[in-house]
């Protein structure tokens, strides 16, 4: 028997018994859906999340108080027992570093802002000049803080665009006077709108100087400082800079983490990773459960079908030529329910996509690739017992039975 | 030689912890054209003889020469080779695919021989013109008549030209009438050369027959040719 009448005596047979076809290939579908769409789920969990880690910009240090390794004793933990706090003054001597172009101190705390009558709460961050470019933000309207003295506590703040919208309305807001907690404070200029960024968005922001905000909310201690290495490469060596000065700064104990992008996008990445693993996981077992629907499909078309094979076997058909007529039928139901189901998965990733546009769900190509692949090779697998029992079939007793 | 030549051949079947012998010690010689009727009642073993003609069943003792050549020792898939060239069957309840058309029933051999598909249409086209089917090409088994379903049977038996044409009790599922026309088809194919070797039980159709094998328990009683008995083991004129 050729190959191509294999193929076609075996679609043949599929076609025979439709709705046991299309239940089958239905089966398959909903396995290789499951995979197709819940690793686009995943997938698009870790893109989204690791994209807005990437807005971070590519070559910054953050360092924040507090140590979150054990670093083992030495002679500063007899001395101090809990961390000491970041400082402005930290932050300055951060700049002496060679690798570090620029850095930016931030202070950040809760208060009202009001102005002619309207009140609401902001997120108050205090910060310097340098901030903007750090962060890479755009100016809507006006210019970002003055380039000043980092103890310079000047009476200005820049706002994010939905304060803007919701205090000012249609009327020019640049030049204004507000209040933040107890301080009168000018309005310098107006942050473009902009997406949302490690949860914090900048557009409900009320950006003040660093010592603005340090006597607003009667502080001298910093929330973090972000350092800007020169270029990309720098970045390792920037970090022993960094952790050398603030070192020395602190008695030899380094009571603080510097964290670079790419260890938290690699934590991010890695955790995310394994999740949309995990899923791809679970939507396996349902593939796993429609090969053994194969599987008990395919030894019914055996029983159901034993008149056929013995009438093959005396018009004198080979056992190898039952065997991969089944195996055949077994591999053709797959390929279409895995094929079905690649086309459902990719609708409901579509689907996903409309719903909720941050999330890019589209599928790993290698999810599809191991869901197909899985598919046809459960498929296969569990179609091998059936054909085998069909290619034994003594052929008196099955041409007898009719 | 003879075309058919079987010696001491014996088979058992175990039915829970009885033996039943279906076949006991037979020995055969059938020459090439011959017409033969295996005759008896049922349980008589006449068509476990059939399926050993046919390859599908093997003795458990004795030898079985089909044209000179021992198949008794041939492996299953020889066995299937031989049967797809020299033999045809055709059986009580025609056993036609069901989801397949007439003409497609008939190719059935020519594809599992490997035969390339443009080569098979033109000779299932004349098989089919020659049974007076070429109307029905397209038909499914169920939308065929007792009597055509038969035809198609039979077309595709020979589809292959085989040396032996076995029919176990082909008239059995039809009237009297299609049966004789069946019969009548049969013996124009043995007229042509074919052997043809028919279990069945009616006697009319038996009674056509050149030769005539009785058969009781498992063995040959009676071997009548042409209407004078011999002995079953005594060599053909």
């Amino acid at each position: 028997m050729t190959s191509a009448d294999t193929l076609r005596f075996a679609a043949r047979a599929a076609l025979g018994y439709p709705l046991r076809t299309s239940l089958m290939v239905l089966a398959m579908a909903i396995g290789v859906a499951a995979v197709v769409v819940l690793t686009a789920l995943g997938d698009g969990a870790r893109r989204y999340v690791v994209g807005e880690f990437a807005s971070l910009g590519a070559n910054l240090i953050i360092v924040l108080p507090g140590r979150n390794e054990t670093g083992g004793v030495n002679a500063g933990s007899f001395v101090t027992s809990t961390p000491r706090d970041l400082t402005v003054s930290d932050a300055t001597a951060l700049l002496r570093a060679p690798l570090v172009s620029r850095i930016a101190p931030l202070s950040v705390g809760n208060s009202e802002i009001s102005v002619g009558g309207k009140l609401r709460d902001v997120m108050v961050l205090g910060t310097n000049a340098d901030y903007i470019d750090i962060r890479q933000y755009h100016m809507a309207q006006g210019q970002f803080l003055p380039r000043e003295e980092l103890g310079r506590a000047s009476a200005v703040a820049v706002i994010g665009d939905k304060i803007r919208r919701e205090l000012f309305g249609a009327t020019a807001a640049v030049g204004r006077m507000i209040r933040v907690g107890d301080n009168r404070l000018r309005i310098i200029g107006v942050l473009a709108p902009a997406g949302q960024g490690l949860g914090m968005s900048t557009d409900e922001l009320v950006i003040v100087p660093v010592a603005t905000a340090q006597a607003m909310f009667n502080t001298n201690t910093l929330f973090r400082i972000m350092v800007e290495a020169r270029h990309r490469d720098a970045l390792a060596p920037a970090q022993k800079q960094l952790e050398d000065i603030l070192r020395a700064r602190r008695e030899g104990e380094l009571d603080v983490t510097l964290i670079t992008q790419d260890a938290v996008l690699g934590t991010f990445d890695r955790i995310l990773g394994a999740l949309t693993l995990g899923v791809a996981g679970i939507a396996a077992i349902s593939l796993a459960v429609a090969g053994i629907l194969v599987m008990n499909v395919m030894l019914v078309a055996v029983t159901q079908r034993t008149g056929e094979i013995g009438l093959l076997k005396a018009l004198g058909a080979t056992g190898r030529d039952i065997r991969l007529a089944f195996l055949s039928e077994a591999a053709l139901l797959s390929i279409a329910g895995a094929l079905v189901g690649y086309g459902l998965g990719h609708l409901g990733a579509w689907g996903i996509r409309l719903a909720y546009p941050v999330l890019p769900a589209w599928p790993p190509n290698w999810a599809v690739a191991a869901g197909l692949g899985t598919a046809l090779g459960t498929g296969l697998l569990f179609g091998v017992l059936p054909a085998r029992r069909a290619s034994r079939l003594d052929p008196v007793q099955a041409l007898a039975k009719r | 030689m003879a075309q058919i030549e079987l010696s001491g051949i014996e088979r058992t079947f175990t039915l829970g912890d009885s033996e039943v012998h279906a076949l006991d010690k037979v020995s055969l010689r059938i020459e090439a054209g011959e017409y033969v009727a295996v005759m008896g009642p049922s349980g008589s073993g006449k068509s476990t003889l059939l399926n050993l003609l046919g390859l599908l069943d093997r003795p458990d003792a004795g030898h079985y020469l089909l044209e000179g050549r021992d198949v008794t020792t041939l492996s299953a898939d020889e066995q299937a080779t031989v049967r797809r060239a020299r033999i045809g069957f055709v059986f009580q309840s025609f056993h036609l695919v069901p989801r397949l058309t007439a003409a497609e029933n008939v190719a059935l051999p020519l594809m599992l021989a490997g035969v390339p598909a443009h080569e098979r249409t033109p000779r299932v086209a004349r098989a089919l013109k020659d049974f007076g089917l070429q109307a029905r090409a397209d038909h499914r088994p169920e939308e065929l008549s007792g009597g055509q379903r038969q035809r198609v049977a039979i077309a595709r038996a020979t589809i292959m030209q085989p040396a032996v044409l076995l029919a176990d009790e082909p008239t059995g599922n039809l009237d009297r009438h299609t049966g004789e026309e069946v019969t009548a088809l049969l013996e124009a194919l043995n007229a042509d050369g074919t052997t043809l070797i028919v279990v069945t039980h009616d006697p009319a159709m038996g009674g056509r027959a050149r030769r005539r094998l009785m058969m009781e328990d498992g063995a040959l009683r009676q071997d009548l040719r042409a209407g004078a008995a011999t002995s079953p083991t005594a060599a053909p004129t």
